[in-house]
């Protein structure tokens, strides 16, 4: 429930504040974000399997970040960035989908 | 957790359990990460949504700078060609108009040579007058190869008609003799004064067989004789005084030979020439690559 409340207030923020993205960042943000999104969704379904567990939730999120992050800026450095994001892109994808299927089934037996 | 022990309770249960607020220092640092999650998602999608641009990244960018700098080179080349063809097709009409205006100045030029066209322009007119019948086709010959070497550029010579004047025969004079020119039709202009004959590079002249005149091109002519010669009057008219010369010659045959400058004259005679039979213009040897 905090989860998602803080989940709402960083959206509002985001809305109200309007924030630049600094030009460092901008090629990692939205692989940090899909990353996220993945920690997330694994979350969701953890704790529907019954093994959530925080500290896993929070190790699993800040790693994903880094970790895509990390890809993306080698990818930059070896000249096969945007090939390289969208190959993260594509794996981060596909686990959303499979941990969403889960949940699905989960929470509507189907 | 305590729920967690029931097995296959409803998903939805489960979740609500688990989203019950705790302040374990976990869900905080859980919900603060979520925060961060939105945050950043809406930071993405604003700066998504902006500009389109700002948000790649400098590889990308430097490929759309070099396949649009690109595509401006080959819009460039093909202005270029397009422009080069152009002027080629513009040059080609003004060549060919500055060509035919050419070839139809050498046409005017080789046809007064040629004798086929009316010509006229400064000149003299030399009269030979000739009681004794003296005059014979050398003289006449020396005097127009004196004409050319004074530079006339068209000339024709008139004279009485040989039937007329000539009492004596009447039958042989109008049949042209033997070697008569193969392209070369003799044309007459039988006149007031007798017989025009316009004097080409082929030209010859011959004795009448009667010695009542000459025969010139086919055309037998009588005294008196009419050279009319285009060209530099001052120069013609020299060329004939010189001693020893055409006048000079004439003066020891009896006959006599008058020269007079004009401004203008007008040489009508016309040449007729006939097609060659074998002969074929060749090709220039610029064009012939």
């Amino acid at each position: 429930m905090i989860a998602a409340i803080a989940l709402a207030i960083g959206v509002v923020l985001g809305v109200i504040l309007h924030p630049t993205v600094p030009v460092g960042l901008q090629p990692y943000l939205p692989i940090a974000v899909v990353a996220a999104l993945d920690a997330v969704f694994g979350a969701i379904r953890a704790i529907l399997d019954g093994i959530f567990d925080d500290k896993v939730f929070v190790v699993s999120f800040i790693a994903n970040v880094l970790v895509a992050a990390l890809i993306v800026f080698l990818g930059d450095q070896l000249g096969v960035g945007s090939q390289l994001s969208t190959a993260v892109v594509v794996v981060l994808g596909i686990r959303i989908f499979s941990n969403a299927a889960a949940i699905r089934r989960h929470l509507f037996r189907a | 957790m305590t729920d967690e022990q029931q097995p296959r309770t409803s998903g939805l249960r489960l979740l609500l359990d688990a989203g019950r607020p705790r302040a374990t220092r976990a869900q905080v640092i859980g919900g603060i990460l979520c925060g961060l999650l939105g945050f950043a998602l809406v930071t993405q999608v604003h700066s998504a949504t902006g500009l389109g641009f700002t948000t790649a990244r400098q590889s990308d960018l430097v490929d759309i700078l070099d396949s649009l700098s690109a595509r401006s080179d080959q819009l460039r080349a093909q202005i270029a060609a397009e422009q080069a063809s152009l002027a080629k097709l513009t040059g080609g009409t003004n060549q060919t108009e500055a060509a035919l205006q050419e070839a139809q100045q050498r046409a005017a030029t080789l046809q007064i040579l040629a004798g086929t066209a009316a010509a006229t322009g400064p000149g003299i007119d030399l009269q030979i007058t000739d009681p004794k019948h003296q005059v014979a086709a050398d003289d006449l010959l020396e005097a127009l190869e004196e004409l050319r070497d004074a530079g006339a550029e068209a000339i024709q010579i008139t004279g009485a008609a040989a039937n007329t004047t000539g009492a004596t025969t009447g039958a042989a004079a109008p049949t042209s003799p033997g070697p008569a020119g193969v392209g070369a039709t003799p044309t007459a202009v039988p006149g007031a004064s007798g017989h025009v004959v316009r004097l080409v590079a082929n030209s010859y002249f011959v004795d009448a067989p009667d010695r009542s005149g000459v025969v010139v091109d086919g055309v037998s002519l009588a005294p008196p004789y009419d050279i009319v010669a285009i060209g530099d009057p001052h120069t013609m008219s020299t060329a004939m005084g010189i001693p020893g010369g055409v006048l000079d010659t004439l003066t020891g045959k009896g006959a006599h030979g008058t020269v007079i400058t004009h401004d203008a004259v007008q040489v009508t005679a016309l040449h007729q020439v006939a097609a060659p039979q074998y002969a074929r213009p060749a090709p220039a040897a610029s064009s012939a690559g």
